[in-house]
């Protein structure tokens, strides 16, 4: 191992992709893009819940203290509906696909102050889970205040509610360490698979093997290259996250090891593919059937924990797998345990995918 | 400059039934040029390639600078320059860069400039790969080849596709490294390259040696003898043939007499001007390897001539 020739070799690489726009693409704009459609999709108005409130009582003081006891929840973001019927709301909600509605009846005001029993009605969507379930526990604590206040009570029991992790975890918090896995996933392999068949088939690498550049100090260098690759990716992404879309995660050097050790299994495995089929075009099928599956099962696009159980089994097959969920572990729930653990088998499969590599990659043919 | 640089014999190649290399023999001094012809197919590159240790042979031995290119090969490459019959490098990579780049993994210092115009390529260093012509991309072959000061040169047919001011170009290329002292092998489509440059010459067909030897030595033995040509008729020839010993041929309005000295050229002269039938203009026709080349090979195909083997 010559450094000087591994950084050569860098140099030509980083050179050879700074000048394809393609590869440009896919590896650092892409993942921006999905970032910014994936964040848009699923945190518009910020990242809670929306309900949308038809308040028939307008001018009455208790209506809009009972809206701002709503608001004081922060389980949802409250929006007032102008113009509709408290008949016609049912069909009104469901005519803007929106998951979770509350009417404030005429006269709850009046009601409210002669202690007269009164009913708000509560439309929700049950299919979507996350805004119906925070409607309900929002509107379930304001009546409660409600009620306490004009029993003159106050609240005795309460729970004291936080979500697992001590913090509320919204979508683009999960989506952050999914995409990072992204491209770790595939800027290396789709690549690699591609130059390794197409170096062999133009004779790039009988090229390459009438000089002392070594097959170790080309996959050394490929593997220094993603590595910075994957390491700019998640830079941007982590910043978009952070800036852009509001994601909160914990920046920690324990990050690290999984940004080089991601990048070197998959260089690895994108030349294992690239080297056991014949032909550009079969290892392009190959490099597809291997990371397809991951793409979509592995936790990049949406948690494991919310597949249905068979999916999440495969998904413990998938290596891509234990690289985001440590890095989920390490960003999002600072749990370095779980992390060393899934670091451990992304190592372990590593070792045993480049061991593979190697043997399988040849300069020169008999 | 003693000895051998390249040693081979018995060599055989086979991809199943076919025999592409059918147990060749040569040596190539150090020093000397080395040109190997042959149509098609005939199993140049394969032999080249062996040489170069980028394939392994079937059976025979081979020794380049007393190594086995198969087995010793890292050692090899350090002391030998190649470029493959179609060179191809990094799509995006430009010449200079390239050339810097061959120069660290030789751990050699380099000068890209005086090296791209050697071989006529000053003009591209700053462009990419995949944008240089089929000629360019071979000059940028050549040039890499060049970077390791390599004592045994491979140019597998290194001046195809190239124009004829870029093809003397690397003909002079190719005389400053035998100036040098390096050894050359050459596989070329173009006898007369051969003829201007090589020391050896073999030709290769269907995977055999069929002639070998120094350009002189192969016009000389395989060549038909020299012949005066005159712009003239059947009635020159006719009185010709009468007045000497000399085979005569009339064909397409010229009429060719075999010499085999200047002084059968002056018999001719002299009966010519006794014959009266004027003084036509004449040239000198002499075979060049060309045409022994494509004599050699017709007659294989046809089965007269038997070949050399190894021989
Ligand atoms: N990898 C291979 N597998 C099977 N046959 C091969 C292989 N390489 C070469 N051949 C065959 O071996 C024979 C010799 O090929 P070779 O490339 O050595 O010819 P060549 O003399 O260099 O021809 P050209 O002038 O066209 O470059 C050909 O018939 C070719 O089809
Ligand atoms: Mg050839």
């Amino acid at each position: 191992m010559r450094p000087r020739r591994i950084v050569s070799d860098f140099k030509v690489t980083a050179r050879g992709y700074l000048r394809n726009s393609a590869a440009i693409f896919f590896s650092l704009i892409f993942p921006v893009i999905l970032i910014g459609i994936f964040g848009l999709i699923f945190s518009s108005s910020g990242s809670l819940p929306t309900l949308y409130v038809l308040n028939a009582d307008h001018n009455s003081a208790a209506s809009r203290q009972f809206l701002a006891t709503l608001n004081a929840t922060h389980a949802v973001s409250v929006s007032l509906v102008n113009g509709e019927t408290p008949q016609g709301f049912s069909d009104y909600l469901q005519s803007q696909q929106y998951s979770a509605g509350l009417v404030i009846p005429a006269g709850f005001g009046t009601a409210y102050a002669a202690h007269d029993p009164v009913q708000l009605p509560l439309y929700v969507n049950p299919g979507d889970q996350a805004t119906s379930g925070a409607a309900e526990a929002a509107v379930g604590s304001a009546v409660t205040a409600f009620n306490l206040h004009a029993a003159n009570g106050s609240l005795i029991v309460s729970a004291a509610m936080s979500e697992i992790g001590g913090r509320t975890y919204t979508y683009v918090d999960y989506l952050v360490p999914g995409l990072i896995g992204f491209s770790i996933l595939t800027s290396p392999m789709f690549a690699m698979t591609e130059v390794t068949a197409t170096y062999r088939k133009e004779g790039l690498f009988r090229q390459l093997s009438l000089t002392p550049l070594t097959r170790a100090e080309w996959l050394t260098s490929k593997i220094m290259w993603y590595t910075a690759l994957t390491l700019a990716a998640a830079a941007i992404m982590i910043s978009m996250g952070y800036f852009l879309l509001g994601a909160r995660f914990i920046i920690s050097w324990e990050i690290l090891p999984f940004l080089l050790l991601g990048p070197f299994l998959f260089v690895s495995l994108g030349m294992l593919s690239g080297s056991i089929a014949k032909t550009p075009e079969t290892a392009a099928i190959v490099g597809n059937i291997i990371t397809f599956p991951m793409m979509f099962l592995a936790g990049t696009f949406f948690p494991v924990s919310s597949f249905p159980p068979f999916l999440q089994t495969i998904a413990h097959l998938l290596p891509l797998y234990y690289v985001i969920d440590g890095l989920s572990a390490v960003m999002l729930f600072g749990n370095n345990v779980r992390a060393l653990v899934d670091l451990v088998v992304v190592l372990v499969i590593a070792i045993v995918i480049f061991i593979g590599a190697v043997l399988a990659f040849r300069w020169r043919e008999e | 400059m003693a000895g051998n640089a390249i040693e081979v014999s018995g060599l055989t190649k086979a991809y199943g039934p076919l025999r592409a290399v059918d147990g060749i023999e040569f040596t190539v001094p150090a020093g000397q040029v080395f040109a190997f012809l042959g149509p098609n197919g005939a199993g140049k590159t394969t032999t080249t390639e062996i040489l170069e240790g980028l394939r392994n042979r079937t059976s025979g031995n081979v020794r380049v600078l007393g190594l086995d290119p198969w087995k010793e090969g890292d050692e090899l490459h350090r002391r030998i320059g190649v470029i493959p019959q179609e060179f191809k490098f990094f799509e995006k990579i430009h010449p200079r860069e390239a050339i810097d780049y061959y120069g660290d993994l030789f751990d050699r210092p380099v000068d890209p400039e005086s090296l791209l115009k050697r071989v006529y390529l000053l003009d591209k260093a700053d462009s990419k790969f995949d944008t240089l012509s089929g000629g360019q991309k071979q000059k940028l072959g050549l040039a890499l080849s060049l970077v390791n000061n390599p004592e045994v040169c491979f140019l597998d047919e290194p001046t195809t596709g190239l124009d004829p001011q870029a093809r003397r170009a690397i003909w002079e290329v190719i005389r400053q490294l035998k100036a040098d002292g390096r050894t050359v092998f050459l596989t070329t489509h173009y006898l007369e390259e051969a003829q201007l440059l090589a020391d050896q010459v073999a030709i290769i067909h269907h995977g055999r040696i069929i002639v070998r030897g120094t350009p002189g030595e192969i016009v000389a033995s395989r060549g038909r003898p020299d012949r005066l040509r005159f712009e003239s008729g059947p009635e020159l020839a006719r009185y010709l043939a009468a007045h000497l010993p000399f085979a005569v041929t009339s064909e397409d309005g010229h009429v060719d007499v075999e010499i085999a000295t200047p002084a059968d050229a002056q018999r001719v002269f002299d009966t010519m001007s006794t014959s009266g039938l004027g003084t036509p203009r004449f040239t000198v026709q002499r075979d060049s390897l060309e045409e022994i080349f494509v004599r050699a090979v017709g007659q294989m195909d046809d089965g007269l001539l038997k070949s050399e083997g190894g021989a």
